[in-house]
């Protein structure tokens, strides 16, 4: 342990660049908030970098900065010590956080650069960055947590800054809206963490996770029951969170907010801390292995539900929300079939390509000054060549095309899910479909956007400046490059935090043949995409009007948000009008203050009969008072009682 | 003997008194009231209180009693008009007095150890009286004359014309 | 008759005569419908109020209780002089004694 590394500063510089640009940022120069805010993520970054490299020993000549991993730092001063409750401000810093910061730090840095480009002209440059920075800052702080009140901490920060910055442009209402279900969806989550932490804290006694762990480790047999519900309320928390079935309808509304935000936030880092949070947990979840099986559950439900509803979308960010619900769909399967690693794995080629998608569909938005509906683009491979060629590496690599990142992480789970048993191949098979899907829909985006004749004349695309377009190449690189680590490595590296999955009943040959089977099946959503979109262009229309009902069920989201309202909305608006409206605050309290008022009022009238301007009234009342102080002083009340008494028991006869 | 002017001058203030309240001018209830003023000077005599019985003579029986008169004549007030009663005036007024007469009368009655008075008691002299008055509370003693001062001031300054807003001299 | 002249009077009936004119002057006060009435009434409750100090200052022969009484008169005389002014200036602006018709400050 070195003394002088400080992960504090990981997330002290993003907190600088918020406070620098949130109090000044409006009267400070553009020049030097831009600097202000890029400084912050790449600060942090560099930080992350030396870590690692200095982990690895590299760095010639220079000793490792950490000896070893995991490295945690407390903060000297406890934060809550009431009783038998002791939680600190705790880091740690294991494989698991770095790798998760360096995506982090990493892709935010890349962003932070687009988004210079991107919002240039906007009135709120200063606030966005501002946010962005707290966003980074309460990321950060999440994925380094030591214990899991730390995390919450961080949880709700990104939920906070999601908010802010879904709702940017406050001034339309259905970005305000958004943000608002966001947050409140959210907090439904959030409620699930509370529960599941509240329980830990009980079947535990302490909230700190390398704690947990290693009570759970010197009892193997203790399994579900209290841990089972723990572990599902955290999966509550996660579904929140990473936009899972049943709470994922926040995520597509989301898209109202800047292209960059929805890069950064609802697709690379945010949303992905459901998935950190359980391969954070994951010792838990293995000892409740109902819980596990709910996590693949709902992974692979909402991986296939959310794909078929992007199969139809017309707004190419809506296409990419979905898209984005599905894949952490895959993720949430991974954690589900145990295959921690492969999760993360997936989680940071997605974070790559699914960032890259994001962004170039912010160069594409920007070029057609904010057309977003696909319906209305087209052609634009000559107009905007190097986005075509970025965009198509996204493309393929979130079809999972060998040799592009996708094809190593979804391979990975899959292939962890069929070897899981009976139960496994059949989220096997779901998996297997969604691919197909995954890969009709984005074709469909890609087709529809880029390729045959543009479908709106006047419009005229230009590409977008440097700032924009150096990290989505980046971006691309990584992409393409992402994957080759390999799962085997990936899996040794983040073993001492996630756990070595058991080398199952799976011959070696398998894996091959399920490769080839994604690939086959991700080429056949390609063939039908070009079969509808580019060689019979009219085939969609003659689908969806043969099949009117699902085309509208899918159109429409299957209602969920109808629904949603229906039960959930409706019936809270109704007791907050009614209940709480009418009768606690009109009747109760208003009540309340009614009779208060009106008893001094009533008082005061009462009493005003007294200022009659009479003298002898108020001679009489001088005597009359005069009286009673007489008589208090002079009878001697003391002795009266008794005398009293005595005198009521001789009457009596006694 | 002091039995006898006790009674006789005790029934002199009584008479008085009663007088005071049954009386409708004004003039008639001063003038029971200077009886009162000096049968109780008499009745100071008797206790033994030379000084006090002179200066009740002087000062309310012969000042503060021609003062009344005096306003009673300026005033023209006339015989009582009838007038609105009070109500709350009868029904807590009277029986606050009843009250209060008759626990003062219960704890007199009641109290034990107070003497008697004697035509053969020690007269306070004046030089006794002056020499507390002067030496011990001589303060009290000059503040009550800046009383008196002030009362002064504020006698001339409420009965005089004001402003002149009333009579209208300019 | 010699007992007859050398009798004492207890002190408890100047007491009693105090008590009784100052409970006179209440019911005076009471009743009477002229402010200068009235005034009257007021004055003689502190009458009565001397005689009590009178007589207790006979009876522990202390000379402070007299010299009270001193003050007392000292303090009514002024009072009487402000009190009648005020009366007087109550005239000019109501053109009235009636103790009822000078309700002004009725709320």
């Amino acid at each position: 342990m070195n003394a002088l590394f400080h992960l504090w500063l990981i997330p002290l510089a993003p907190f600088a660049g918020f406070l620098i640009n949130g109090i000044l940022g409006r009267r400070l120069p553009k020049w030097l908030v831009t600097t202000v805010a890029l400084l912050a993520p790449l600060a942090a970054f560099g930080v992350v970098l030396v870590a690692a490299l200095g982990f690895f020993g590299i760095g010639k000549g220079f000793a490792p900065v950490i000896a070893s991993l995991p490295f945690t730092q407390t903060c000297p001063h406890p934060w809550i010590d009431i009783g038998a409750l002791h939680v600190d401000f705790s880091f740690v810093l294991d494989q698991l956080s770095l790798v998760m910061l360096l995506v982090v730090t990493g892709v935010g840095f890349l962003i932070h650069v687009y988004s210079v480009g991107y919002m240039s002209d906007d009135e709120g440059y200063a606030r966005y960055f501002s946010f962005l920075n707290l966003f980074l800052f309460f990321m950060t702080v999440l994925v380094l947590a030591g214990n899991a009140l730390v995390m919450f901490v961080g949880w709700e920060g990104v939920g906070l800054a999601s908010y802010l910055l879904i709702g940017f442009y406050f001034q339309k209402k259905s970005a305000a809206d958004a943000g608002k279900k966001a947050f409140i969806v959210n907090r439904i989550g959030d409620f699930g963490f509370l529960i599941g932490m509240f329980l830990l804290l009980a079947n535990f006694g302490t909230l700190t996770f390398s704690a947990i762990g290693a009570k759970l480790a010197a009892n193997p047999g203790w399994q579900g029951g209290a841990l089972t519900v723990i572990a599902l309320c955290l999966l509550l928390g996660a579904t929140g969170k990473s936009a899972q079935l049943p709470l994922y309808i926040w995520l597509p509304d989301a898209m109202e907010g800047p292209t960059p935000v929805s890069a950064l936030i609802h697709a690379a880092t945010m949303v992905t801390a459901g998935v950190y949070m359980i391969a954070r947990t994951h010792i838990l979840f293995d000892h409740a292995p109902f819980a596990l099986g709910a996590v693949a559950v709902v992974g692979a439900a909402t991986a296939l539900f959310a794909a078929t509803i992007g199969l139809v979308q017309n707004d190419i960010k809506r296409v990419l929300a979905y898209s984005t619900i599905s894949q952490l769909g895959y993720m949430f399967l991974g954690c589900g079939v145990a295959a921690y690693s492969a999760a993360i794995f997936h989680l940071v080629t997605h974070a790559f390509f699914k960032a890259l998608l994001f962004l170039a569909a912010g160069a594409v938005i920007h070029s057609m000054d904010g057309e977003q509906d696909l319906r209305k683009m087209g052609g634009l491979r000559k107009k905007l060549p190097v986005t075509f060629a970025v965009t198509t590496v996204g493309v393929l690599a979130i079809a999972g095309f060998f040799p592009f990142a996708g094809f190593f992480s979804k391979d990975a789970i899959l292939y962890a899910a069929y070897t899981q048993g009976a139960s496994g191949r059949v989220l096997w098979f779901v998996g297997l479909v969604t691919a197909l899907l995954t890969s009709f829909y984005i074709f469909r985006l890609w087709y529809k956007a880029f390729l045959g004749e543009s479908r709106s004349p006047d419009a005229h695309p230009h590409e977008s400046p440097p700032s924009m377009m150096v990290p989505l190449v980046i971006l691309a690189a990584l992409s393409i490059c992402g994957g080759w680590i390999g799962i085997e490595r990936f899996s040794a590296f983040l073993a001492p935090s996630t756990g070595l999955r058991a080398p199952d009943a799976g011959s070696a040959s398998l894996e091959p043949i399920l490769s080839i089977a994604a690939v086959a099946v991700a080429l056949l959503g390609w063939l039908a995409a070009d079969r509808f979109y580019r060689q019979r262009p009219v085939r969609p229309s003659q689908l969806s009007a043969a099949l009117p009902g699902s085309y509208k069920l899918l159109v429409h989201k299957y209602y969920v948000d109808e629904f949603y309202g229906w039960t959930v909305v409706k019936p809270l608006i109704a007791i907050s009008t009614y209940l709480l409206g009418w009768v606690v605050d009109t009747a109760l309290v208003g009540g309340l203050a009614w009779l208060l008022g009106g008893t001094a009022t009533f008082a005061g009238a009462l009493l005003q009969r007294w200022q009659s301007g009479n003298l002898r009234s108020y001679a009489a009342w001088l005597a009359a008072g005069a009286a009673a102080v007489l008589l208090f002083i002079v009878v001697p009340w003391s002795t009266l009682w008794p005398a009293s008494l005595n005198l009521i028991w001789k009457m009596a006869g006694h | 003997m002091h039995l006898i002017l006790f009674i006789v001058f005790a029934g002199f203030c009584l008479a008085g008194a009663i007088n005071l309240l049954l009386q409708s001018h004004p003039i008639s209830s001063a003038l029971s009231l200077i009886v009162v003023m000096v049968s109780l000077a008499v009745l100071y005599l008797l206790l033994g209180a030379e000084f006090l019985a002179a200066a009740q003579v002087i000062v309310y029986a012969g000042a503060i009693m021609v003062l009344f008169t005096f306003v009673v004549m300026l005033l023209n007030a006339g015989r009582e008009e009838r007038t609105l009663g009070s109500r709350s005036a009868r029904a807590v007024g009277f029986p606050a007095v009843v009250a209060i007469l008759g626990v003062i009368a219960t704890a007199i009655l009641k109290a034990q150890g107070l003497g008697a008075a004697n035509l053969s008691d020690p007269i306070t002299g004046t030089e006794d009286l002056s020499r507390v008055l002067f030496t011990q509370l001589l303060l009290p003693f000059e503040v009550t004359s800046v009383l008196v001062l002030i009362a002064i001031l504020g006698a001339v300054a409420l009965a005089s014309r004001g402003s002149g807003e009333r009579t209208g001299t300019h | 008759m010699s007992s007859l002249f050398s009798q004492e009077v207890p002190l408890s009936w100047y007491l009693l005569l105090s008590a009784v004119l100052f409970s006179l002057g209440v019911v005076g006060f009471l009743i009477k419908r002229n402010l200068i009435t009235v005034f009257m009434s007021i004055e003689l409750m502190l009458n009565a109020v001397n005689l009590s100090f009178v007589t207790f200052a006979h009876e522990w022969h202390a000379v402070k209780g007299q010299i009270f009484v001193f003050f007392v008169m000292m303090v009514a005389a002024a009072e009487a002089a402000v009190g009648l002014a005020i009366i007087i200036a109550v005239f000019r602006a109501r053109a009235t004694l009636a103790v009822d018709r000078i309700d002004l400050m009725k709320l």
